[in-house]
């Protein structure tokens, strides 16, 4: 399976990922409906939160609306969502997400969006 | 009624026997803000059906849930009103808050009517889906009353918009059978299966005054439906009295907006940082997800608070046998245990391929709910059993056969008691041997309470009636039946040693329904960390945790996500043990249903509304004087020798410390009168501040000022008072 590896100590904090992700998954430039997001650190340098694909959230949601896909990739099925959030109080990653105007949590599809729009190599596609 | 076979459940032919009596057609409105404005009423007797509307005035003053239950059974009921009478209603009502899928423990139900045990309205609280589902057809709360001629299935189907009242003369009413049998014949398909409910009692329900209604939910990944029990007070008996074999109900496409809550962004933040501080704090706080209540019996049992052979003591070594390690190794973790969408606080645990070895399932391999701690501490150490297997398969038929298994366990203790001091003999009991310990026996006992045979119908009808009993036939010492039979207002207790600690004495014995501690658990407050050393601090806690507690149960909240886990913060803040943290979300969850202003103030105003019109309903029923309100003392003290002895050190030094009696030289028996004298005293003191805290007279009244200054002071509210003052 695909993930978004990351090295964050190559991350200028343009954001030109969260930018990609937001337009790809919600058609909008806006970093808060973005999968991945980019915190500077308050000692320089930015940290790069993006879901790993562990799967945990697979066990935690009680209507079995979260599964992976024939690629390995976790994927959400809105129609069986019951909106509760638990998956999102309980990603170890705190990489599943929330925000007022979609309905339903979000992650990363592992997509490369964000990957292909990185000009630093910070984020990149990597076969786990 | 063939009830052996558990693997083949014949939906589809059970079905074609069913008749048709009615069906009435409802159009299935959509919440508003928390609110449906309208309940369903259907009267068995004459197949009626309608829907009510509720007006401003009843959703003002009664909020929901328990409010809701209590205000439609009051009016409902006359002071000659018994469990059995046709005017009896059962009242399934959830609450604004109820229904929401963000905020853990949201799915609760609360169930009233009046009680075969104590003939008082009793209230009691129940997980599972029907309640939600019930809701999301655009019902506040389902009034049941009258009586069916032959045994019915009232199905409620919310997809359609039709309530049907159909003849079901085939079905098992066992509930581990019943709940998969109708959850196959209503349920569409597979998917289809999470989208019915079904509240159901069984076997022992129709013989005895203890039983319960089983909730059920459909477990996606077991592929099993799993129970949770209205379980206080015999409301399964009024159920089965009403020949109702099950409610039904059926609701798809619930979403996290169904409940249409004014600010549903606020609703979720709170959600996910409650799911949060679960993920981060339960392993190293009570772990419910993975013992559930069962880690309460390890944290009695060390504080000499678990109840050993009917009360007598507080711990035991063998007791951890049935604690918290036993019980992670035997349930089937891993799995999302909550009773309602988003409660990952999950503590409704469940065994896999359990086997049974008694009675009409023995040799099968079930599906069974986990016990929990009451359920643990009454069948297992009141009654000196304690074999983990032995409690969950008592626990297995109790639910299945619809019997409450705290009522089970304080009863079964009480006979153990009688028993083993000779005040019943084996020609009583028809050859039972009813020893403490004896698990086979108990197992005995509740088989022929579902086959409505023998002792069991007798040691079914409840403690309260056994004393009776015992005393008049078979020339028991009434006194002392009195103080060992653990019940009060025809109520059996709850399962905690309340001997060290007055205020739960209080609390057990103030609580309208009877002693329950579900409106008060007082305990490690006031015995371990003595946060309360005056008799104004229990009183005001007696005040307070009451209506704090009843809160839930008019909103529609589970209490556990309130104190079973807390912010890692908690033990900083001014008043740990009320988490205020929590409080405020639920002040913010109300404000953020309803688009209400709302406080801490008006969250106690509202329950405190509820809770005098519940405590008036007791008087208007022929109790609820301050005479009710007398434990028997072996909740209070040590009533006999061995248990004075067994705890000497520590009551010989409150005779010398509190009671200024040197209790060198003196015997036993002196020692436990002086002892009795002065705890009885302190509880008279106790009441008289908790009774004045309340704005109630000494006599446990209500003052017709106070249900102003409430706005409940109807004519009908303040005759029933006026006569008693």
């Amino acid at each position: 399976m695909k993930i978004v590896a990351t090295k964050p100590e190559l991350c200028t904090g343009c954001r030109a990922c969260e930018e990609a992700c937001s337009k790809v998954l919600f058609k909008d430039i806006n970093p808060e409906k973005s999968a991945i997001r980019i915190t500077e650190k308050k000692d320089g340098g930015y940290d790069i939160n993006v879901c790993n694909q562990c799967g945990e959230c697979i066990d935690i949601c009680p209507v079995q609306a979260i599964y992976r896909n024939k690629n390995g990739t976790v994927m959400i099925d809105r129609d069986k969502c019951v909106q509760c959030y638990a998956c999102v109080g309980f990603c170890p990653s705190m990489s599943m997400k929330y925000q007022k105007d979609i309905i339903g949590p979000f992650k990363c599809i592992s997509c490369g969006a964000c990957t292909r729009a990185c000009t630093t190599g910070a984020i990149f596609m990597k076969e786990v | 009624m063939a009830c052996k076979n558990t693997g083949i459940i014949n939906a589809a032919e059970l079905k074609k026997k069913h008749k048709k009596l009615t069906e009435f057609g409802f159009e299935v409105k959509e919440i508003n803000r928390g609110y449906a404005d309208r309940s369903l009423y259907i009267d068995l007797s004459n197949n009626e059906i309608k829907v009510k509307p509720i007006d401003g005035e009843m959703k003002n003053k009664f909020t929901g849930g328990r409010g809701y239950g209590m205000k439609y059974l009051w009016d409902a009921v006359n002071p000659d009103t018994r469990w059995d009478s046709p005017e009896n209603e059962i009242i399934i009502a959830q609450g604004p808050i109820g229904g929401i899928t963000q905020y853990p423990g949201a799915g609760k139900s609360y169930v009233v009517t009046i009680s075969p045990l104590t003939d008082l309205p009793v209230d009691s609280n129940v997980g599972g889906y029907f309640g939600p589902l019930c809701k999301f057809c655009g019902f506040d709360a389902l009034e049941i009353q009258g009586k069916a001629k032959k045994d019915v299935i009232v199905f409620i189907d919310g997809d359609s918009g039709m309530v049907t009242i159909e003849e079901a003369p085939g079905e098992c009413v066992n509930s581990h059978i019943l709940a998969e049998t109708l959850t196959e014949m209503y349920a569409d398909s597979e998917e289809d299966k999470r989208n019915v409910s079904v509240v159901s009692a069984g076997e022992g329900s129709e013989h005895t005054r203890i039983g319960i209604l089983n909730f059920s939910y459909y477990d996606l990944r077991r592929k099993k439906c799993k129970l949770k029990q209205a379980g206080r007070g015999g409301i399964g008996t009024v159920l089965r009295d009403k020949k109702v074999k099950a409610l039904v109900v059926k609701k798809s496409g619930v979403k996290g907006d169904s409940n249409n809550p004014a600010d549903l962004d606020t609703i979720i933040k709170h959600g996910i940082k409650l799911h949060k501080e679960i993920y981060d704090n339960d392993d190293k706080q009570c772990r419910m997800r993975v013992h559930g209540t069962t880690q309460l019996v390890d944290a009695m049992n060390a504080h000499d608070l678990l109840p050993v052979n009917n009360f007598q003591y507080g711990e035991h070594p063998e007791a951890p046998r049935i604690g918290k390690e036993s019980f992670e190794k035997m349930f089937d973790l891993g799995k999302p245990d909550g009773c309602w969408y988003g409660c990952t606080l999950a503590c409704a645990h469940a065994l896999q391929d359990f086997e049974i070895k008694t009675g009409p399932y023995k040799g099968q391999k079930v599906f069974t709910d986990g016990p929990e701690y009451e359920t643990l501490a009454g069948v297992g150490s009141n009654c000196g059993i304690f074999d983990p297997e032995a409690v969950t398969e008592a626990n297995f038929y109790c639910d299945t056969y619809g019997i409450d298994t705290i009522s089970f366990g304080t009863l079964c203790a009480f006979v153990m008691e009688c028993y083993d001091r000779g005040i019943i003999n084996k020609e009583i009991t028809g050859g039972l041997e009813l020893n403490f310990g004896n698990w086979e026996a108990q197992m005995e006992l509740m088989h022929q309470m579902a086959r409505g045979e023998g002792f069991g119908v007798v040691a079914g009808q409840g403690v309260h009636r056994m004393k009776k009993l015992f005393a008049e036939k078979y020339g028991a010492d009434k006194d002392f039946l009195n103080d060992i039979g653990m019940e009060m207002k025809g109520l059996e207790f709850s399962e905690y040693v309340s001997k060290e600690s007055l205020a739960q004495q209080g609390g057990y014995g103030t609580a309208n329904k009877g002693p329950q501690h579900d409106e008060n658990w007082l305990i490690f407050m006031d015995m371990i960390r003595n946060q309360m050393p005056t008799f104004k601090d229990k009183a005001e806690a007696l005040y307070y945790y009451p209506l704090f507690r009843t809160w839930f149960s008019i909103v529609g909240l589970c209490k556990l996500p309130w104190n079973d886990i807390m912010p890692a913060d908690n033990h900083l803040t001014d008043e740990p043990a009320k988490v205020p943290e929590h409080v405020d979300n639920y002040v913010a969850l109300y404000k953020a249903v309803t688009g209400r202003d709302f406080s801490r103030e008006e969250m106690l105003r509202q329950s405190e509304r509820v809770y005098n019109l519940q405590k008036v309903f007791c008087l208007k029923m022929g109790k609820g004087l301050r005479e009710y309100d007398y434990p028997p003392y072996r909740a209070v003290g040590p009533v006999t020798v061995e248990e004075y002895k067994s705890r000497r050190e520590r009551y010989d030094k409150q005779l010398k410390e509190h009671v200024g009696i040197d209790p060198e030289g003196m015997s036993v028996e002196d020692k436990i009168k002086a002892l009795r004298e002065y705890r009885e005293d302190r509880y008279q003191t106790l009441l008289d501040a908790v009774y004045k805290r309340r704005g109630w007279t000494e006599n446990a009244i209500p003052t017709v000022e106070k249900l102003e200054e409430l706005g409940i002071a109807y004519p009908d509210v303040v005759e029933v008072v006026r006569k008693h003052l």
